[in-house]
């Protein structure tokens, strides 16, 4: 059973480029599969073409789904790298 | 001598020798391979090359530009490993055998039209960072080496467009400034031109010229002008100009953490308006003591529901972090007719400078203030805060609005979420009732803070937005100098300081007034913190 938070930028420029490189770094460092979703459209959060187009902006939520061994401990952490960064 | 007009995206005065960069973009050649398998390798290898030239980029960008610059080139890296890029140039040579270069170049170009589909400036412009790093493959499959394109002596860069990695390529000790075909204001050749410091015009569109290469010019970053050939009249005027401009900059800087003190002593806290969280920079960097205007509407206007106590909580939160231990007062929701928010559902008004707004909408709807406080409470936790209430006419309004805080305090302490009880409240005071009650109205806040623009208009019964009536908007007219006097003179002997947040703040033909006055803090737009401690340490 995946694990999920939903997660809303505060970032007043969005998820422009450097953002989504560092979340998309972070998200490589764990081994459970990251998924973002935003609205209706939900992309691997491993891939920065992916997290780039899903264009999400300041006030957008994005819900974040986890799955895999060390979700327990990636969620926690993500979601406080999420707020710091975004 | 050609005049181009273009938009100027970074100020500054360059005057130099233009050099023109080629533009590496060109047509890609489509060949057939004969081995695909062989040019899915030739891909990688020079994938990987590519990998390992961004990241020593990367470490040169660190070292000269800081490492928020530098995380740029950390997503450049990983858009060259993304799976979805990858396959789609190995899938491309694999099925229809062409060669790496026409492949790279083709699906360089389906990434960056679905950015540039996207209905978002900045996202667009996120196609130009897709095809700088695609250039960069394809110029390693042709066998060149990084281009070096820098000239001896000092220069100023002329090219099509330039592409992050061109920029901070470029040998910065011998640049003037830089010109562009296209470009944008979010461009990241506008953002670096900032950080160094040097002027750049960009969208000369078709004025743009690859044969003024050597030519002698002079951008005006200020004005977006570039002049080819300028004539003597206009070097000689321009020389004044950048000289004027680099004077002016050099005791900027020098007046960087100094104090905002006359020469008898007199000391005055110079703070700056906000509009948004992203403003602290330009705050931090022009030495601002504080920031004594947050206007909070930004949250409101820029959502499409009422922004939630989280998301209101990020956004404080972040602000004063930065800040550090400096003072940040955040001025409670100022929404009315004019600022027009569609979920707030506010009804038209022939006059909604006289109408439901600021405190009224907060007083009448406390559930929406109410979220509001809980975030700045909340916050109040991480850094130095003060509450501001706008638009108050009565003390009995007060009053009222400090019922609501105390009971978002006894919320907060119930829930056990950490929060300031005692940061200071105080009031803006623009409204002609409020200079006229300011005595009572000091004995109920830590703080008055003058909003000059409204008060003008209150006072003189002259609405801001008429351009007709700027003979008589005048904010200099002694009844506007007296209500202010009599608002400090109220607060002073309440025993509470009193500042202006408004324009008029950073009026130099004014400052003395101000000192005479007694007013204790200033707060104004970034830009006009340190010509303001300048006029002040002169007097």
């Amino acid at each position: 059973m995946a694990t999920s938070f939903t997660f809303t930028i505060t970032d007043p420029e969005g998820m422009h480029a450097r953002p989504a490189g560092k979340v998309v770094e972070k998200a490589q460092s764990y081994q459970s599969a990251i998924t973002l979703t935003v609205g209706d459209k939900t992309v691997d959060a491993k891939r920065i073409f992916g997290v780039m187009g899903l264009g999400a902006k300041c006030g957008d939520a994005i819900t974040v789904a986890i799955d895999g061994e060390d979700e327990t401990a990636a969620a926690a952490e993500f979601e406080a790298f999420l707020k710091e960064n975004l | 001598m050609r005049k181009i007009q273009g938009t100027g995206v970074s100020a500054g005065v360059a005057i130099g020798t233009i050099h023109v960069l080629e533009s590496g973009d060109g047509s890609v050649e489509r060949r057939v391979v004969a081995d695909p398998a062989a040019e899915v390798q030739r891909f990688r290898a020079a994938r990987d090359t590519a990998i390992v030239e961004l990241g020593k980029l990367r470490d040169k960008t660190a070292a000269e530009l800081g490492e928020g610059k530098a995380e740029l080139f950390d997503a450049h890296r990983l858009m060259l490993k993304d799976p979805d890029y990858v396959e789609s140039i190995e899938g491309m040579i694999t099925t229809s055998s062409v060669n790496a270069e026409f492949a790279v170049n083709g699906t360089a170009e389906q990434f960056a039209a679905m950015f540039a589909a996207m209905d978002d400036s900045y996202m667009q412009a996120r196609a130009a960072d897709v095809r700088d790093v695609s250039k960069r493959v394809i110029r390693i499959l042709g066998g060149h080496d990084t281009a070096d394109q820098n000239p001896d002596g000092p220069h100023i860069i002329a090219a099509d467009d330039l592409t992050p990695s061109e920029t901070v390529q470029l040998d910065r000790s011998k640049v003037l400034g830089f010109v562009t075909a296209k470009g944008s204001a979010n461009s990241h050749t506008a953002i670096l031109a900032r950080t160094m410091g040097l002027p750049a015009v960009i969208g000369l569109g078709n004025d743009f010229d690859p044969e003024d290469d050597g030519k002698m010019a002079i951008v005006d970053g200020s004005a977006g002008l570039v002049l080819v050939d300028p004539d003597q009249e206009s070097l000689k005027s321009y020389q004044a100009k950048k000289k004027g401009y680099e004077d002016h900059l050099r005791l900027l800087q020098e007046l960087k953490g100094k104090p905002t003190q006359t020469k008898e002593g007199q000391t005055v806290r110079l703070y700056s308006n906000i509009g948004r969280p992203s403003d602290v920079t330009s705050v931090l960097a022009n030495d601002a003591e504080g920031i004594g205007l947050y206007r909070s509407e930004f949250l409101y206007l820029e959502s499409e529901d009422f922004p939630t106590e989280d998301a209101q909580f990020e956004a404080y939160k972040k602000v004063v972090q930065k800040m550090g231990d400096r003072l940040v007062i955040i001025r409670t929701l100022d929404i009315g007719a004019d600022k027009q928010v569609g979920y707030f559902n506010l009804k038209h008004e022939d006059n909604p400078a006289l109408g439901y707004r600021a405190i009224r909408i907060c007083l009448t709807q406390p559930e929406i203030f109410k979220v509001q406080l809980r975030a700045l409470y909340r916050a109040s936790a991480y850094g130095n805060i003060a509450i501001m209430l706008p638009m108050i006419t009565s003390v009995q309004e007060v009053r009222d609005a400090k019922k609501i805080i105390e009971e978002v305090k006894a919320e907060l302490r119930d829930e056990n979420i950490p929060f300031n009880a005692d940061i200071n409240v105080g009031i803006m005071v623009e409204t002609p009732a409020s200079v006229v009650m300011a005595p009572e109205l000091a004995k109920e806040v830590d703080f008055f803070s003058i909003g000059t623009n409204d008060l003008t208009q209150y006072t003189l019964a002259c609405d801001r937005q008429n351009p007709n009536l700027s003979r008589f908007a005048d904010p200099h007219s002694p009844a506007v100098l007296r209500m202010i006097k009599m608002t400090v003179d109220a607060a002073h002997a309440a025993g509470i300081w009193c500042g202006i947040c408004g324009e008029l703040g950073a009026d130099l033909s004014l400052t003395e007034t101000f000192l005479e006055y007694g007013l204790d803090e200033l707060s104004v737009s970034p830009t006009s913190v340190l010509p303001l401690r300048e006029a002040i340490r002169e007097r």
